[in-house]
């Protein structure tokens, strides 16, 4: 590819970084198998943890004998949960429920079968494990509660009796006149979806790895961690001074998506360093780490009713959506409000009303995963639209186009107050349609069906929200002010002229090193390559929150725009110091700084970082020597409270996708190959062609998982059925077709350059796709499904049995 | 636990060590050896994260113990570099088309991607896939990573024998 010249926010601009193929700077370490994860940190005289699992769903702990655990040789700690609660505070969540107390180790009674009830402290993970067969841990099991809709009602079985109900959450939005628009609406229909519990499912389980040091009270920790602003909840769970914990970021983390969250990992590890006075590190084993890892994602049942005119255009929904957040609710709940950004997907609905429940059940506590909420959203609102054609007997595509915003009205707000930023949706789907090549598609699903087989296309044109400022909140807890999500870097040029740019972030695969370097060579026309980046920790890092709601590219684009500026900013006054002419006639170019209207009077970066930091004398008044900038990056767009209909703008860029999969199904077994895929795509300008494709593919593959094969399943009595990835089925490569993707740019006008969020797309679309694919091909039998995940076994019984 | 001693070859340098005969190959590489770019998926054999090539072949080397791999050559992503540390072809060609996202699951992929190379140059995509069938990504859907694996089969291709 050649310097492409994109219309990037605007500006028209050409450029020589931004948007070009260029290699990703993370993976030479990772192909030679130097990446430095947390398990390949090797600290002196480290002890390793392991950790006591519960084996019932509710239980009362009566007692814990571990006198022979801890007389193994080569043990130094057995911790309880009732040793460590005296120590430290419980762990603080989203909302405040005051009586939900969280600890890392249960105290009295367990909540879930997995939660962790004692950590073993050894010599090495072998003698650990030895040591937790000799805890005797006495148990009175209790009947807990399972399913949603009984935790919702229920008022004897209660997760936290404390608490005195196992609702977490329960509030009502209403957005504009949804009376009114059911009662003018020709028709309407209702629509029971369900989302099943699955979750990111990194390769790499958490770990996290601690150090005390009394000399100079700094608690060190190295985790596979997402989030640095987690290092406030380690603070105060442990009680330390938030600058008493240093976290590294300097630490790859294996996959992430939003679950490498680790709070209690990294608060019992932190916690036992100090007490034992050396390193002690905590590396999930698998099974651990799905039964009680904390990492489990969305688990929701939506009723939706939806009323719309005869030609399929969609007036009004009422949405009841019914998470259950499992024993601990962390952030959960709020991954019901973040879909209120984008609550009418890319459609001009006009009302809405909206119930937001979050129960508590004898699961494991739900976090925060891959679009916060968004992506059952997303696949409720497109089951809808295709509920919507199938009862009118109209086209599915063809509902679609009726119902999409047109490209003339952005900037658009919808009913709850987002205003889109910009889109094309017409465009990018008919792209989608010209790459599936959609009429022969047709063709070949009828000739299939002809066959005798069942044949599916699958259609979803959905949103994906990127750059959230956390006013999400506010929504459900007007407490919680909260209007800014800021992110920041640092830049500095050293006395060489060489650039480091410092982030406060680590990255999981999303090759923020690369955008960083890409935004800082672009601005200050430097070769990327020459660019290093590094990780702040968190006692030197400027003000970041972390790489969530797509953001990276939206929000450190801005910050390294900012300090590039800056840079640039503070070579030209040196320049025009110097050179004795006004800043308006000097020329940047590749770091020499020129009059333009006579070239031989310049500065040369040498000889400006010279002077920065050597030639005080030479420096305008009252400039200081050195040579860096920071840059702390306000969310575009926001920042205010909602208003007094709660109506505000959470996130500012709206990325957009159609996706069109082909599937079969084999009627005898129920399995679904999903055989062809396309993808058209539009995230405004890409930084870097092949990280986006990856994440949209990548995030694509995951939805194919979350559809058709994903599931941490529990039985009647809370046992959890998915520990291992024989159980929890993972898409192979042989369950993922050849994706075909396009991508189309509608530049966001609130960004650097253009650009909108990409880690979230695939995943937002694909699902809904897949499920309305499946469908597409049981229609002809009469049937349908529209609870994920669509395993083979249910399709086969539904085929053989008929509905219910 | 009384110890064993093993000796065997890995990526081409001779090893001696004593552990106890339940260290699994897996931690011994990492933990003792300090080869710790073959990673920990799942420790149950379904990843694949932990892939190396044992006498040529690739294995979990999360389901052997150490005192199994006495006497027989091993090979990990590490030894898949050139003798002055830079990238092999394939190494290259994973770079070129960005075959990876987070890495974790990159050392295994790429161990996979050598077997099915060292004795077929022009793989078929059906190929291709049976040969990485058994290790999981979370993060590329694996397209990239089969493009990834192609180029470099060209790139052997046009490099000859
Ligand atoms: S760690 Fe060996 S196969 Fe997963
Ligand atoms: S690159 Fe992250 S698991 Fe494959």
């Amino acid at each position: 590819m050649t310097a492409a010249t994109l219309d990037a926010g605007g500006a028209g601009r050409n450029l020589h970084y931004v948007a070009q193929k260029r290699r990703v700077r993370e993976d030479r370490r990772f192909v030679a198998g130097t990446g430095k994860f947390v398990q390949d940190i090797a600290l002196p005289d480290t002890k390793h943890a392991a950790v006591l699992p519960s084996p019932y769903s509710r239980a009362r702990i009566l007692s814990i004998d571990s006198t022979a655990a801890a007389a193994l040789d080569g043990v130094h700690m057995v911790l309880t949960g009732q040793q460590m609660a005296e120590d430290c505070n419980p762990i603080r969540l989203g909302l405040k429920l005051p009586d939900i107390k969280w600890y890392p180790l249960a105290v009295d009674m367990t909540r879930y079968a997995g939660e962790w009830v004692a950590i073993v402290v050894a010599d090495n993970a072998y003698i650990a494990e030895d040591a937790l067969e000799l805890i005797q841990v006495d148990y009175e099991p209790l009947a807990p509660v399972i399913d949603p809709e009984q935790a919702f009602d229920e008022t004897d079985l209660l997760v936290h009796p404390d608490h005195g109900s196992n609702v977490l959450y329960h509030g009502n939005f209403l957005w504009g006149d949804v009376v009114g628009d059911f009662a003018a609406a020709d028709d309407s229909l209702t629509l029971r979806t369900r989302w099943g519990r699955s979750s990111t499912v990194p390769i790499e389980t958490f770990g996290a790895l601690a150090r005390w040091d009394e000399g100079t009270e700094i608690l060190d920790i190295w985790a596979s961690i997402q989030m640095p602003n987690f290092v406030e909840l380690l603070a105060t769970t442990l009680g330390y001074p938030l600058n008493n914990i240093r976290l590294h970021q300097d630490v790859d983390v294996g996959g992430s998506y939003g679950v490498k969250r680790g709070i209690k990992q990294s608060v019992l590890v932190g916690y036992l360093s100090r007490k034992l006075k050396r390193p002690v590190r905590l590396i999930e084993d698998r099974l651990v780490n799905m039964a009680g890892g904390d990492a489990h994602g969305p688990d929701r049942i939506f009723d939706t009713e939806a009323a719309f005119s005869r030609d399929g255009v969609i007036k009004s929904l009422k949405i009841r959506a019914l998470d259950d957040a499992g024993a601990y609710p962390g952030r959960a709940p709020f991954q019901l409000a973040k879909p209120i950004s984008a609550i009418v997907g890319p459609y001009t609905i006009n009302s809405v009303k909206y119930e937001a429940i979050s129960v508590a059940t004898n699961k494991t506590g739900q976090v925060p995963v891959r679009g916060f909420g968004q992506a059952p959203t997303n696949y409720m609102i497109e089951m809808t639209v295709d509920a919507v054609a199938r009862h009118l007997g109209l086209d599915r595509l063809e509902v679609r186009r009726r119902n999409l915003i047109p490209s003339d009205a952005f900037p658009y707000q919808i009913p709850s107050g987002s205003s889109y930023d910009s889109g094309d949706y017409q465009v990018v789907l008919q792209k989608g349609l010209d790459l599936a090549r959609y009429d022969e598609l047709l063709q070949r699903r009828d000739s299939a069906r002809a066959e005798g087989r069942l044949a599916g296309i699958g259609i979803a044109t959905c949103l994906e929200p990127g750059g959230g400022n956390n006013i999400f909140e506010y929504l459900m807890d007007p407490t919680a002010e909260i209007t800014t999500f800021m992110e920041a870097c640092e830049v500095k040029v050293d006395p060489q002229g060489k650039i480091t740019g410092m982030m406060g972030t680590t990255t999981s695969g999303q090759g923020h090193e690369t955008l960083f370097a890409t935004i800082l060579g672009e601005e200050l026309q430097i070769d990327p390559d020459e660019i290093r980046i590094v990780h702040a920790d968190s006692l030197t890092a400027l003000p970041t929150r972390s790489p969530v709601a797509s953001r990276m590219a939206i929000m450190l684009g801005g910050a390294a725009t900012g300090a590039a500026a800056k840079i640039k900013d503070r070579a030209m006054a040196i320049a025009a110091f110097n050179l004795e002419r006004p800043v308006e006639d000097l020329e940047y170019a590749g770091g020499t700084i020129s009059d333009r209207n006579d070239a031989s009077r310049k500065l040369t970066w040498a000889e400006i970082c010279f002077i920065a930091y050597r030639a005080y004398h030479k420096l305008p008044p009252g400039m200081e020597p050195g040579f860096h900038a920071q840059h702390v990056f306000q969310v575009p767009g926001g920042g205010q409270l909602p208003d007094a209909q709660n109506r505000v703008q959470i996130y500012p860029c709206f990325s957009f996708q159609a996706h069109i999969p082909y599937v079969e199904i084999d009627p005898g077994t129920g399995k679904v190959s999903v055989l062809d895929y396309a993808i058209a795509h539009d995230c405004g300008t890409v930084i870097n062609p092949d990280i986006v494709r990856g994440m949209v593919i990548g995030g694509l593959a995951h939805g194919i998982g979350a559809a058709l094969y994903e599931q941490f399943a529990y039985d009647e009595e809370g046992q959890f059925l998915s520990a291992s990835f024989a159980d929890y089925l993972m898409p192979s490569v042989h369950e993922i077709p050849d994706v075909k993707d396009v991508e189309h740019c509608t530049p966001s006008p609130l960004t650097s350059h253009g650009q909108k969020g990409s880690g979230e797309g695939g995943y937002l679309g694909a699902p809904a796709a897949i499920a309305s694919a499946v469908n597409d091909a049981l229609q002809p039998m009469g049937l349908s499904l529209s609870e994920l995940p669509m395993r083979m076994h249910k399709i086969e019984a539904l085929i053989n049995d008929g509905p219910g | 636990m009384s110890k064993r001693e093993i000796s065997l070859s890995i990526n081409g340098k001779a090893h001696t060590a004593a552990m106890e005969p339940r260290l699994s190959l897996l931690d011994f590489l990492r933990d003792e050896v300090g080869l710790t770019g073959t990673h920990v998926g799942c420790e149950h054999g379904v990843c694949g994260a932990c892939s190396i090539l044992f006498d040529g072949a690739p294995i979990r080397a999360c389901l052997m113990l150490a005192v199994q791999a006495d006497g027989h050559a091993i090979t990990t992503v590490e030894g898949l570099c050139n003798e002055d540390g830079s990238a092999g072809t394939l190494q290259d060609a994973f770079q070129d088309a960005h075959g990876m996202q987070c890495g974790y699951c990159t050392p295994g992929m790429l161990i996979s991607a050598q077997a099915l190379l060292a004795h077929n140059s022009d793989p078929s995509l059906a190929e291709i896939k049976d040969a990485i069938g058994g290790n999981l990504c979370r993060c590329t859907g694996y397209v990239q990573i089969i493009e990834a694996i192609q180029l470099a089969a060209r790139r052997l291709r046009e490099a000859g024998p």
